[in-house]
């Protein structure tokens, strides 16, 4: 049963790709939504077996058949559905659907061709998507991986006429190739290293030896490069620069694959992994200060952009940076709690922002925005929830899982750590209510774009139904997702974090006895949800006083300080960085080095050199044959002579 | 192992005599009567696979010097394959550019003669008799349009290069005879075995002139400088045939040489060849990226596809010589339908092989294009096609037999290699159509051929095991 839940939205792709021409919209619009509902009705029915069976015991597997044989390595395809797989395809198949029902109405206006190619690419990404979090190997998740990458580019790149969504699909893909690179570097390594690329027996076998504290061995070496895969893919850093560039993709788009689904495949790998990373403290700790790291850097960029996509997907790059130092801590089911909450309130925010930009016909820079809530109040109703959620602000989802992130790192004694991440919780409750008070509040601001404004004001209409249920939807989870898992502290029960834990340990290993926790332990945890509450509302204030009621104050501080100010606008100058290192180098090395330079001029160059030494002694040889295949016959002499060579003179 | 039956040499028969069968009819063909030239070499293939498949397990020896075992049957399958979809191909296109039926069907039917005696020679005189015969044959199809310049310049070019390898070669064969008083491959590896501690120079430098004679062939770095003009240069499905046929059947008799009667002689080779198969990983792959030409960007492509070979060859383990084989088929099936696509969008007047040429290919032939998708993500490598599995076994391969260099260099070079690919994707379906560049019709053989590759090419990564066991037995018949 498990294989259909992928198989729905496959046959949706092929349908749609093979006749979505001849289709109306209706009809493959129709199809799409109609195989993401029927995938979730299957994930539901699967999760409901799997909620049946005795914890501990939670498993369901079933092996399509065998992939690949030979020797003693076999691969099946296995898709196996354990707590942490129930999470991820409820998420994927829930708000998927809910987003493809959104797209009906946000892509209404493309022709019908170009309609059914937008959902084949959307179907084709959830196949892949479920894929990736169904497999019960890493082959098969790498398939998912790998899929759901070139779905990710095709779509980003959906507008091909704009040059630069061309060109971002463009900047997606190669970013991405460097992570899977690594990727599958450590796969190779991983299957070598333990004959099995199960993740299940990974487990089991690597359970069995000693975390490699304090030296960097085996497992530290193919989890580190199996993270920097992950980094590509969740886009933290060094790779983290396409994520931004992406948002040129259609805002569902955005919605689903660069906020909720795709871009969390990496923490929900070392989530699949956590056996196999926590036998690798040194990868772990890396993994903590880069997800840190990449959460505070992204944070502040967040604070200065005008797109109001932008904003969003520096905060995207900075909530994932907060899942990665989660899965650093250890803290596996924080940080999975975390990409569960977060998929709900970051694909409200996106579609928020998609209404947004529908009813101001493109508009995406929130200099020109400002009093929309009246006119558009679902919009602005369901986008304050989500906010509020994100920014921590007491009760909503993203408090809970924001807390446990926060009081996990405390409680391993990463102070350091700790500071980042609160401070970083603080800037984004002030980047978005910086985003909600200038979309929403104030005065519109509309006229000083160079549409009149009276046509759009009069044009201006909330979201269309299919729209407007996704957001209502979408906007109760973000308030109500995070009361599975409500902390010791809180008089809750944690369900989620229980839930989880069997996937994080060996298969058959018994739990690790709970420590129980203390009433100091809730003392601290209850005096650290009410630091992070201040955070979230002093940041809410603060962005409240800044740029609704002295907007002056704002254009102020950034003149006071105009470098910070142009190195955050300019985000930290990394792509301009990565252009020169890297970029420029490689092009002019393919270009002019390798082809023109070795093998045409210096094979050339050396072999007219041979070659008029031979030709001066017999003049009349010279001009006899084309330039070219006496340089030819050069390059093969040459080869020759080394072969050769080596033999006789080594 | 003195059986004179002809067993062993039915395969070759059957495609010579319709070879000569094609000929003979060309020439009592009555002026403007069409024949089903074509036909008739796809009877001969037909005859020659089912007489490939009754052999199985037979070890078939004739004449001492020509033997059927499971390894050469293999290939000599792959071979007939290969063969079998260029013939389709080609009845579009040689009806389309006006080329010369007859000479035509004849001389892919000779070439394919040549390489299933490549695969199955056990004599290394044999080996080059196959050459020659393939190679010729090969030179007159590359030029085989005659008012085309560019096509009369790769013929010559590749026709020099080769002359210019084939005395290597013979060369190699001289040495080795001069050794081991033999040419037959079981007594020189007799020899070679017992020779193996001597440290004899002229056993190295025989060795030498070999693996420069088949490398060039398969054209690695450095000995590959040809093999971009005359792909650029031959018409498209010729060049779908060269890339895919002569590799192989190349590469079959490079392994069967190498891996058993230079087997004792591992320890020289396997870091040449080491080298070599980097290098042409590298240069294969860095220059096809610079690349704006379809023909001349999967000619690079080719180059490197046979540094991943030459991978499997220095991992010559268990995994690695089995991967060598499924690499080969998954590799000849994907590129010949790649070249096929080009050659069916050409007209007679343009190629249409230019990157530009494919811009909204979508838009015009949504099936072609679909189907080209399909090859390129297969030559990329991505999953689940037959790319994607030839390139796991060959890179796990060397992984376990600890080439852990060749394993870096090579997922690095395939993963760089995808960019160019889906630069042409991207092409096809993100540009829009500039011009009404109206494609030609495609014959239903072609399209037929075309989607049983692209069929083949995704039952390959899906359902790889029985493929894969397969392979592993035929090569467990000689190594």
């Amino acid at each position: 049963m498990l294989a259909l839940i992928p198989l729905f939205p496959l046959l949706g792709f092929l349908v749609n790709a093979a006749l979505g021409r001849r289709l109306r919209k209706t009809a493959s619009g129709g199809l799409a939504c109609a195989v993401m509902v029927a995938s979730f009705v299957v994930a539901m029915l699967s999760v409901g077996e799997l909620a049946g069976m005795a914890e501990g015991a939670r498993v369901i597997e079933q092996t399509v058949y065998t992939w690949i044989a030979s020797g003693d390595v076999v691969l099946d395809l296995t898709f196996r559905l354990d707590p942490l797989a129930a999470v991820m395809i409820l998420v994927v198949t829930g708000i998927g659907a809910l987003i493809h029902i959104y797209s009906t109405a946000y892509m209404h206006e493309e022709t019908d061709g170009e309609y059914a190619r937008y959902f084949s690419y959307l179907n084709l990404f959830a196949a892949f998507m479920l894929v990736l979090v169904l497999g019960g190997n890493f082959l098969v998740l790498f398939v998912g991986w790998e899929g759901v990458g070139l779905c990710s580019y095709l779509l980003i790149g959906f507008w091909f006429t704009k040059t630069s969504a061309a060109d971002a699909g463009k900047k997606a893909f190669v970013v991405n190739r460097i992570g899977d690179y690594a990727f599958v570097l450590g796969m190779l390594f991983l299957l070598v290293r333990f004959g099995t690329l199960d993740f299940q027996r990974l487990a089991s076998v690597v359970a069995a030896l000693p975390p490699e504290a304090g030296a960097f061995g085996a497992i530290s070496v193919a989890t580190l490069l199996l993270f920097i895969g992950a980094t590509g893919k969740s886009a933290q850093i060094p790779l983290y620069t396409w994520l931004p560039d992406a948002m040129e993709g259609p805002t569902p788009v955005s919605a689903l694959i660069h906020a909720a689904t795709m871009v969390t495949a990496g923490v929900y790998m070392i989530g699949r992994n956590a056996v196999l990373f926590s036998h690798a403290p040194g990868t772990l700790l890396i993994v903590a200060i880069v997800g840190a790291v990449t959460a505070l850097m992204a944070g502040t960029i967040g604070l200065v952009q005008n797109d109001i996509k932008r904003v969003l997907a520096y905060s995207t790059v900075s909530q994932l940076g907060l899942m990665f130092l989660a899965m650093g801590m250890g803290a596996f089911g924080a940080g999975i709690f975390h990409l569960y909450t977060h998929a709900f309130f970051k694909a409200l925010l996106f579609l928020g922002s998609g209404a947004v930009i529908h009813a101001l016909h493109g508009e995406q820079d929130i200099r020109r925005m400002g009093g929309l809530k009246r006119l558009l109040p679902v919009t602005y109703w369901t986008f304050l929830i989500g906010s509020l959620a994100i920014a921590g602000v007491p009760f909503l989802s993203g408090f809970f899982s924001k807390d446990e992130i926060l009081y996990e790192t405390f409680a391993a004694g990463h102070w350091i750590l700790w500071t980042v991440a609160a401070v970083t919780s603080l800037l984004t409750a002030t980047y978005m209510f910086r985003l909600v008070c200038l979309t929403f509040h104030g005065e519109r601001r509309e006229a000083s774009s160079p549409a009149p404004s009276h046509a759009a004001a009069s044009h201006l209409h909330d979201a269309p139904p299919a729209m407007a249920l996704a957001l209502v939807v979408l906007a109760v989870g973000s308030a109500l997702a995070g009361y599975a898992g409500v902390p010791h502290a809180l008089g809750g029960t944690n369900p989620l974090g229980a839930w989880l834990a069997p996937s994080f340990r060996a298969p058959g290993a018994n739990p690790v006895a709970e420590l129980a926790e203390g009433s100091g332990a809730a003392g601290l945890e209850l005096t650290l949800m009410a630091v992070s509450s201040a955070i979230a509302i002093g940041g809410i204030a603060l962005a409240a006083t800044v740029w609704l009621r002295r907007r002056q104050l704002a254009d102020a501080v950034a003149a006071r300080v105009p470098g910070l100010y142009r190195l955050l606008l300019n985000k930290y100058y990394v792509d301009e960085l990565y252009d020169a290192a890297v970029v420029t180098p490689i092009r002019v090395g393919s270009a002019e080095g390798l082809w023109r330079g070795v093998d045409v001029a210096v094979i050339d160059g050396a072999v007219n050199g041979t070659a008029s030494l031979v030709a001066a002694g017999s003049g009349a040889l010279r001009r006899i044959q084309t330039g070219s295949v006496r340089a030819y016959a050069g390059s093969m002499f040459i080869g020759v002579v080394v072969i050769l060579g080596y033999y006789l003179w080594r | 192992m003195f059986s004179s039956g002809i067993d062993a040499v039915v395969p070759m028969l059957c495609v010579t005599l319709a070879a000569l069968a094609v000929m003979g009819a060309e020439a009592f063909r009555a002026r403007g009567e069409q024949l089903p030239l074509g036909g008739l070499g796809v009877v001969g293939l037909v005859g020659a696979a089912i007489s490939a498949v009754l052999l199985w397990n037979r070890n078939a020896v004739s004449f001492g010097v020509v033997v059927a075992d499971n390894f050469g049957l293999f290939v000599t399958l792959v071979l007939l394959l290969v063969a079998l979809l260029t013939i389709m191909f080609s009845s579009t296109v040689v009806r389309r550019d006006g080329l010369p039926a007859g000479e035509y069907y004849a001389l892919v039917l000779f070439a394919t003669a040549g390489m299933i005696m490549m695969a199955t020679a056990n004599d290394l005189l044999v080996v080059f008799i196959a050459l020659e015969i393939l190679s010729i044959a090969v030179y007159v199809l590359t030029g085989i349009r005659r008012d085309d310049s560019r096509a009369i310049e790769a013929a010559f070019k590749y026709f020099l290069l080769g002359a210019f390898s084939s005395a290597f070669f013979l060369y190699g064969i001289a040495f080795t005879y001069g050794l081991a008083g033999s040419t037959r491959l079981d007594r020189v590896g007799t020899y070679m075995a017992a020779q193996s501690m001597s440290g004899n120079p002229l056993i190295l430098v025989a060795l030498g002139l070999l693996l420069v004679g088949f490398a060039f062939k398969i054209s690695a770095v450095p000995f590959h400088m040809w093999t971009p003009d005359a792909y650029e240069g031959a018409p498209a499905v010729v060049t779908g045939f060269m890339s895919t046929g002569v590799k192989a059947a190349a590469f079959a008799a490079f392994a069967r040489v190498f891996l058993s009667v230079f087997e004792p002689f591992s320890g020289e080779w396997a870091p040449l060849v080491w080298l070599l198969a980097a290098a042409t990983m590298i240069l294969g792959t860095v220059v096809g990226v610079a690349q704006s030409n379809l023909k001349r960007m999967l000619a690079y492509s080719s180059i490197a596809h046979g540094g991943y070979l030459l991978v499997g060859l220095v991992a010559a383990n268990q995994v690695g010589k089995a991967a060598i084989l499924f690499y080969l088929l998954a590799y000849a099936v994907t590129n010949l339908a790649a070249f096929g696509v080009i050659a069916l969008l050409g007209t007679r007047e343009a190629a249409n092989d230019e990157l530009r040429d494919y811009a909204g290919l979508w838009h015009t032939r949504p099936a072609l294009a679909a189907l080209m998708t399909v090859c390129l993500l297969s030559l990329g490598g991505l999953p689940p096609t037959a790319g994607f599995i030839g390139k796991w076994y060959i890179f796990s391969a060397a992984v376990s037999a600890g080439y852990y260099g060749l394993a870096v260099i090579g997922v690095l070079t395939s993963v760089v290699s995808v960019f160019f690919y889906l630069r042409v994707v991207v092409m096809m379906y993100m540009t829009d159509r500039p011009a009404a560049i109206a494609p030609p019709p495609v014959s239903a053989v072609a399209m037929a051929a075309l989607v049983a590759s692209i069929a083949a090419i995704i039952a390959l990564g899906i359902l790889p095991t029985p493929v894969l066991d397969f392979a592993a037995q035929s090569i467990a018949t000689i190594f």
